[in-house]
């Protein structure tokens, strides 16, 4: 099943064709959608790259800063890029990412927990 | 580098198994390496003999067509379960190999230490990757599509990739008796000793990419079954409407998931140590070997619930089945599967107690493991409430479970005597963990693969297995198992270590000259198994079941033919109750035609299986043997093949409506003709597959 | 002949066909794959937790990271993620195969952008005595961010493929699948350089 619409003729960089007036607001809103996540995608990591750079607070708000600043990214991806929040039809999918999230805290924290446990017993 | 070292990497005569007899001919030497050759001329002659069988009797087109390039789940389940049994074979005979040497231990015995340490690393790894996984991943693809009302799982071509995957890796470990040594590191392969620094040589590298191949297939497969079950259910079929099995391998698929990827770090963390000279578990420069420990035991521990959940789903099925009643606490087997499976990955370090950890840790870890004993012991109250009151036939499925209920338990409880980590100082890495595990493994694990194999066997073929070689075999292994591996709790409470090739105190050689016997019965029951096949294979046209169900049980997949047709079901059924079958048959209304017949869409072969198959194999082999423009090669032509194959656009064929309405009409016609047997006559030779409904209708008012 | 379809009890034998929603279903297979990937990832970032400090007298983050470079990494990620995007709705709102090729062609360019600045820093970092075989820490190092290249890698030959098959034969069902699902590898591999940049190089700064 070929996708009809080739625009051979115009440039590569042409605007799309759309529909009536309804999928275009739909697409309108995708797209603000896209440049939000860029947006703030930005903002989350120009602060604590600049916080970095200048040494701007001690060593341990500097890493809750970069902590969050990265948590906060991460669900402004999930939700404006890969379109994961509720409440949304993909439950499933939502699911799953949470039980990942759990199984990783589990298995990454555990191994920080023993190996850590392990080095402050070796001295 | 010279043209030689470039073709064949480190390849050479001394690879060979005899080598070192000729150039050190000590006792030593010959005796293992006679051993070790004569292992490897089986693997040839095996190899030669399967190949000139299949062309003397001209069946290369029908195997390439019918089995090496379908992707049918249920021809696919089947060579799964071929590889099982095929690796069973070598592991057991490992085994008995391993038992007659401590048997004449004291004071060294005849293998060689090293050749000891190649056969324990080798009889775990099959037994684990090659015999256990197979198999449950071979009856859970035969049995779950059909237990969910669907035709295919959700991805077809790449379960036949999985099972390719694992076969590469199976035949990596078969070429290693062949040239090359196997790795002395356990099934474990702990580093350091496990780096290059103490193993230059090729044994633990055949081990990584042996164990990689598979571990690779199984991630494919745990995405497969899980999709297939979350979104190929027939409709009506809510997940507190599904059989136990399908339960268990919904689970047990969510644990593939998730357990593989710490195995695949581990292996591919070593093999970046060993190729390139990283440091992530050497000795020194900032190595930490612990971590492989952490790592692999976080594969480890969720892998032994994948082991024993599809197990667990088979009793499910064959006790009801055998005792004339439907599942006692349904709901909570469901909730116990589920605890189970989450509480399998907070356990872990019980696998490791005496690396290190303080007592704090320790104890969290101990807790957690005590715990998941009680989601199990629901699960057997449940299986022996079923019984209650039920009318039990001793049937060779019921007696491998009634076998496991006995003696389960007490494995369960030496797990929970191990959980406590004061005692597990004193036992740890003694026979006493071998007894425990082996106990979980043999009567858990592989009982429950075995009465499956009996309870589907007919659904599969057609024909029923012989009832009195099969019980045989069962008895063979309960009272083999029992005399190998008791006395091994003796032993270990003895202060014997495992792993050990020799010992010098003649306190032990009467257990271990039990537990040799135990293993020769053992022998007696894979000798039963083999003739037990052949001797129904004669005698299948006695023993045919063609309307489907010959147990009278109660899921989806007895409802059709058997053998079951390609497509499952000729139409879709909609699901209206749990143990859908068996509430059709008491009120009367199973087998009946189906409104309308339409045409049905089954994916088309695919030779994709076959060909990651030996791109694998050879990727391997080259990495082991350091041929690098093999890996090269075989690398390549598995990206092109995947692109190739993503190319393709036809890949389904259709079957025609009529074809499928004369299948079914046939079938119908059979079962109307076919005389019903009630429970009681269900392994004489007229049980045609038909129950008898009056009693099944009688019981259900 | 009625037959099956009355309300039986158990299960009934209608003629309706069983449609599988074949979208959904390779979504949520490549979504489950994409968290088997997710597990390989995090552990080996708790590996390098556990190893950050074993330099072995060797260098160490402050000697071998240049904030510029990860910067340059990092805007060209992202900004990739966002005309992967435009991909995206370029396929959903049937531009046509061009517009779709167009954005892919401007990611790829990005993702070209990404590997060579992170090539050219692991250069840098063997010529600061950081290569894998030095420590504990520079193995750990090199056994996460090379991974989520050769990540990155593979995406831009699959982007590749989908390309030329698009310029061959346009968009079908298939096609579309793949842009669907490698969109996904895209943007969960751009979250993976989130805890990285975070974690290993900002970390490492601090």
């Amino acid at each position: 099943m070929n996708d009809a619409h080739d625009l051979g003729g115009h440039p590569p960089w042409g605007h799309p064709h759309f529909g009536g007036g309804s999928s275009g607001d739909a697409y309108r809103k995708d797209l603000h959608t896209y440049l939000w996540g860029l947006l703030l995608a930005v903002a989350l990591t120009v602060v604590p790259f600049a916080a970095v750079y200048w040494h701007a607070m001690t060593a341990s708000s500097l890493w809750i800063t970069i902590g969050v600043f990265a948590l906060v990214q991460a669900v402004v991806h999930f939700r404006c890029f890969l379109h994961v929040h509720p409440p949304h039809e993909n439950v499933d999918e939502m699911l799953l990412v949470l039980f990942t999230v759990i199984i990783l805290i589990m298995m990454a924290g555990g191994t920080v927990w023993i190996l850590g446990n392990l080095h402050s017993r070796m001295y | 580098m010279s043209l030689t070292q470039f073709i064949f990497g480190r390849l050479s005569l001394h690879s060979l198994p005899f080598w070192s007899a000729i150039q050190h001919p000590t006792i030593e030497n010959i005796v293992n390496d006679t051993i070790a050759s004569g292992a490897a001329s089986m693997v040839i002659v095996g190899a030669v003999a399967t190949a000139g069988l299949i062309t003397y009797f001209g069946k290369w087109r029908y195997l390439w067509t019918e089995w090496l390039t379908s992707v049918d789940h249920k021809r696919i389940g089947i060579m799964y379960i071929v590889v099982a049994f095929v690796m069973l074979s070598r592991a057991l005979i490992e085994a008995v190999l391993m038992r007659t040497q401590q048997a004449f231990g004291l004071g060294g015995g005849f293998l060689s230490p090293e050749h000891f340490g190649e056969l324990f690393s080798t009889h775990g790894t099959i037994m684990i990757f090659f015999m256990a996984m197979p198999f449950l991943i071979g009856l859970i693809n035969f049995v779950m599509p059909q237990q969910i009302g669907t035709r295919d799982v959700s991805f077809p071509v790449m379960n036949s990739i999985s099972l390719g995957l694992t076969v590469a890796g199976a035949m990596l470990v078969m070429i290693s008796l062949v040239v090359g040594k196997f790795s002395t590191g356990g099934w474990s392969g702990y580093p350091p000793y496990t780096e290059t620094t103490f193993n230059p040589g090729v044994g633990p590298d055949y081990w990584i990419w042996a164990v990689s191949l598979s571990g690779i297939g199984t991630m494919l497969t745990g995405i497969n079954f899980a999709v297939t079950i979350y979104k190929r259910r027939a409709p009506g079929m809510t997940l507190m409407r599904m059989p136990l099995f399908t339960w268990t391998a919904l689970c047990t698929s969510i644990l593939m998931i998730f357990a593989m990827p710490p195995l695949t770090v581990a292996t591919v963390l070593l093999a970046l140590d060993r190729y390139l000279g990283f440091h992530f578990f050497t000795n020194g420069l900032g190595g930490n070997m612990m971590n492989f420990a952490n790592l692999f035991w976080l594969f480890g521990h969720p892998e032994v619930y994948i082991l024993i959940l599809p197990a667990f789903g088979v009793y499910s099925e064959v006790i009801p089945a055998f005792s004339g009643k439907i599942i006692y606490g349904y709901t909570s087997l469901v909730l116990a599967t589920m605890v189970i499976a989450l509480l399998s990955f907070t356990v872990w370090l019980h696998h490791f107690f005496t690396m290190g950890q303080s007592a704090a840790v320790n104890a969290t870890f101990g807790i957690a493991t005590m715990m998941i004993g009680i989601p199990t012991g629901v699960k057997i109250y449940d299986w022996m409430l079923t019984m209650v009151r039920g009318r039990i036939r001793f049937t060779v499925p019921m007696v491998y479970s009634l076998g496991f209920m006995m003696l389960f338990v007490i494995g369960g409880m030496s797990g929970i005597i191990l959980a406590n980590p004061s005692i597990d100082y004193q036992v740890h890495n003694t026979l006493f963990l071998v007894a425990h595990f082996h106990n979980v493994l043999i009567p858990g694990l592989l009982f429950g693969m075995l009465a499956g194999y009996h309870f589907w066997f007919p659904k599969a073929f057609g024909f029923r297995l012989n009832e009195r070689w099969g019980m045989a075999s069962a008895l063979c292994w309960i009272f083999g198992f029992m005399f190998a591996f008791f006395p091994l709790y003796a032993l270990g409470l003895l202060g014997f270590p495992r792993r050990t090739v020799a010992f010098y105190n003649p306190i032990y050689v009467p257990y271990l000259a039990i537990a040799l016997f135990g293993g020769v019965i053992i022998l007696a029951a894979l000798a039963c198994l083999v003739i037990q096949l052949v001797v129904s294979v004669i005698q299948r046209d006695q023993n045919r079941v063609p309307a489907g169900d010959p147990w009278n049980a109660s899921a989806l997949e007895w409802s059709v033919a058997a053998p079951a047709p390609e497509y499952n079901f000729a139409v879709l059924p909609e699901v209206t109750a749990r143990d859908a079958f068996m509430v059709a048959k008491e009120h009367g209304t199973a087998y009946l035609p189906p409104e309308r017949f339409t045409d049905i869409e089954m994916p088309k072969n695919s030779p994709m299986g076959m060909i990651l198959c030996i791109t694998g194999a050879f990727a391997a082999f080259g990495l082991v043997w350091h041929i690098w423009w093999m890996v090269g090669i075989a690398m390549l032509a598995t990206i092109g093949a995947m692109i190739w194959h993503g190319s393709l656009r036809d890949y389904e064929r259709i079957i025609p409506a009529q074809e499928i309405r004369e299948d079914y009409m046939r079938w119908l016609k059979l079962v109307h003709d076919a005389h019903p047997v009630s429970r009681d006559h269900e392994i004489e030779h007229d049980n045609a597959g038909l129950a008898d409904l009056h009693e099944t209708m009688e019981a259900a008012e | 002949m009625s037959g099956n379809t009355l309300d039986n009890p158990g299960f009934r034998l209608r003629a309706s066909y069983h449609h599988v929603d074949r979208e959904g279903e390779v979504m949520f297979g490549f979504w489950v794959f994409l968290m088997s990937d997710a597990i390989i990832f995090g552990l080996i970032f708790a590996t390098y937790a556990t190893m950050v400090r074993a330099t072995a007298g060797g260098p160490g983050p402050k000697q071998l990271f240049d904030i510029g470079s990860v910067a340059i990494e990092t805007s060209a990620l992202l900004l990739s993620s966002f005309t992967y995007g435009l991909a995206s709705l370029a396929l959903r709102y049937h531009a046509g195969r061009w517009a779709v090729i167009a954005w892919l062609a401007v990611t790829l360019v990005l993702a070209f952008v990404f590997l060579w600045f992170e090539v050219h820093d692991f250069l840098t970092m063997f010529a600061h005595g950081g290569s894998p075989d030095r420590s504990g820490f520079t193995s750990a190092f090199f056994g996460l961010v090379p991974l989520h290249g050769l990540h990155v890698t593979s995406g831009c030959i699959w982007m590749v493929v989908l390309i030329v098959r698009m310029l061959r034969k346009g968009i079908d069902e298939d096609v579309r699948l793949g842009v669907q699902r490698l969109a996904l590898f895209w943007h969960f591999l751009d979250i993976v350089w989130i805890a990285i940049f975070s974690l290993v190089y900002l970390g490492g700064l601090v």
